[in-house]
């Protein structure tokens, strides 16, 4: 469980995250949504330690991550995987050398049994025998699929996916979203999905959250959220014709 | 001024993140074979065909400069062996070596930068300069001193090739010349050069490729600085080392 408390963040004059109180849950998908701009990669980057915060705690099972020496964070980050919106894979690796880099830097598995944990995190995202291919040979979903190899190689405690599914088509997108939520239930970790996607809202956000100009507005699952009177949140879950179209017809 | 003392310092906060223990050593050893290959092995064509070109335009200068008969024709020789020894091999190379290695660093970790895969590796715990740099950084010192022996080597051996093929002055005469009033300093001064040399070129190169920041235009404007900055680097640090070695 990963929780946020009274945490600000101001970039100069740019006040970007304002009191913002979170709880993330294990075993759960939990979805940070907000408009572009509202501060959604900001809260993720303060959480996982790219950014400072200005006041507040992050606590990762009750260890205050913004408390931690060097070191004991080095520790907390080990058991963090990250699926980055642009994947992030080493272009100068294979499929292969980029999933088994966090098993070859922080365990003691021997070349042979990292091999085996490198076909097992495959086999889970589906993309069997494409070990010798680099990134530029795959496509945006095989990336993110490497990407999630990656992340779950080393056997994290906590996931967080930034957009995972940016510029990919719906049905890849289902997949992706699908893929994040049986690996979530799977190794019960806590998962972090940051998205403005409504599909991916409606598919796999057991737990969603809505972050509105740096203010956390709304907190409630996916089956709540077509019902939620929050006049921003409102506008941003029928932003688009269709959901206008489906609210009209559900009157 | 104030932005100079803020890169000073902040390259100085960059310098102590690279100089730490690694975090596998065995992983470290494996990237620095790879840097003394890329850096070091894939840099000896452009120095032979430098070098060898020096070398020969050097001996052809200097023996057509020399008319009268008041002066020795093998000052030729002692004149290619000291121009490649004392200048050309430790400073023109690392002039030519900025520009090839630097930018090839700059854009190198810019691009690592500007795809997040900086920050892949600082989420997962490790420390990014140190796993990224300190492999560059070790791996040029330790293959620079040998480059600069073998650009030594290559001109001055071509320029006997010029004397032994085209009629200037006598082979023999470039021998003697080569051997006249040797002082086995010169190479030591060389060689310190060339280590210094060798820090600076990889170290701006990578404080200018990580910090890099945006988009392409980024990384192209921070290897272009990272060239730059560090070709002056080099040749301000060939003044302050001459000046306390050889004065």
């Amino acid at each position: 469980m990963i929780e946020i408390k009274g945490i600000n963040k101001s970039f100069g004059d740019n006040h970007v995250l304002r009191d913002i109180d979170v709880t993330f849950e294990s075993g759960v998908a939990n979805l940070l949504i907000g408009a572009s701009g509202s501060g959604k990669t900001t809260l993720c980057k303060c959480t996982v330690g790219l950014h400072t915060p200005d006041s507040g705690t992050i606590s990762y099972d009750g260890r205050i991550f913004n408390h931690m020496s060097r070191s004991e964070k080095k520790e907390v980050r080990r058991e963090i995987g990250f699926l980055f919106q642009g994947s992030a894979l080493f272009d100068y690796m294979t499929v292969e050398e980029n999933i088994l880099f966090p098993i070859k830097m922080f365990s003691n598995l021997t070349r042979k049994e990292g091999l085996e944990r490198v076909n097992f995190c495959l086999d889970r995202v589906d993309l069997n025998g494409s070990n010798k291919l680099m990134p530029s040979e795959l496509s945006g979903g095989m990336k993110k699929r490497v990407g999630i190899a990656r992340a779950i190689s080393a056997k994290p405690k906590y996931l967080f996916c930034d957009e995972p599914n940016s510029g990919l088509d719906p049905q890849t997108s289902i997949l992706i979203d699908n893929l994040i939520k049986e690996i979530t239930h799977e190794y019960n970790m806590t998962t972090v999905v940051i998205t403005h996607d409504m599909n991916s809202v409606l598919e796999i956000g057991e737990h969603t959250s809505f972050i509105y100009k740096g203010n956390m507005l709304w907190d409630g699952t996916n089956k709540d959220i077509m019902d939620a009177e929050t006049t921003e949140l409102t506008d941003f879950v029928y932003a688009s014709s269709f959901m206008k179209e489906l609210k009209r017809r559900n009157g | 001024m104030l932005k100079i003392l803020h890169q000073i310092g902040e390259y100085s906060i960059f310098i102590s993140k690279v100089f730490r223990r690694p975090e596998k050593w065995k992983v470290f050893w494996e990237l620095y074979i790879q840097e003394l290959w890329k850096l070091g092995i894939g840099s000896i064509g452009i120095i032979v065909i430098i070098s060898g070109f020096m070398g020969m335009v050097i001996t052809i200068q200097t023996a057509s400069q020399i008319d009268s008969g008041w002066i020795p024709a093998y000052l030729v020789g002692f004149t290619t062996r000291q121009s490649m020894i004392l200048e050309f091999s430790p400073t023109m190379l690392a002039l030519i070596l900025s520009g090839k290695i630097g930018s090839n660093i700059a854009s190198e970790l810019g691009t690592m930068r500007v795809t997040e895969q900086i920050d892949a590796l600082e989420i997962m715990g490790i420390n990014s300069a140190n796993y990224l740099v300190l492999p560059k950084i070790t791996a040029l010192m330790c293959i620079m001193p040998f480059l600069v022996i073998l650009s030594m080597f290559i001109g001055i051996f071509f320029g006997y090739m010029i004397c032994a093929t085209v009629d200037i002055i006598t082979p023999s005469d470039y021998i003697t010349g080569i051997q006249y009033d040797f002082r086995p300093f010169d190479i030591v001064y060389a060689l310190i050069k060339s280590l210094i040399f060798a820090f600076l070129i990889t170290s701006i190169s990578s404080y200018y490729g990580y910090y890099a920041s945006g988009s392409a235009l980024e990384v192209g404007k921070s290897s272009t600085k990272a060239v730059v900055y560090s070709s002056i680097t080099v040749l301000v640090f060939n003044y302050i080392i001459t000046q306390m070695l050889l004065v």
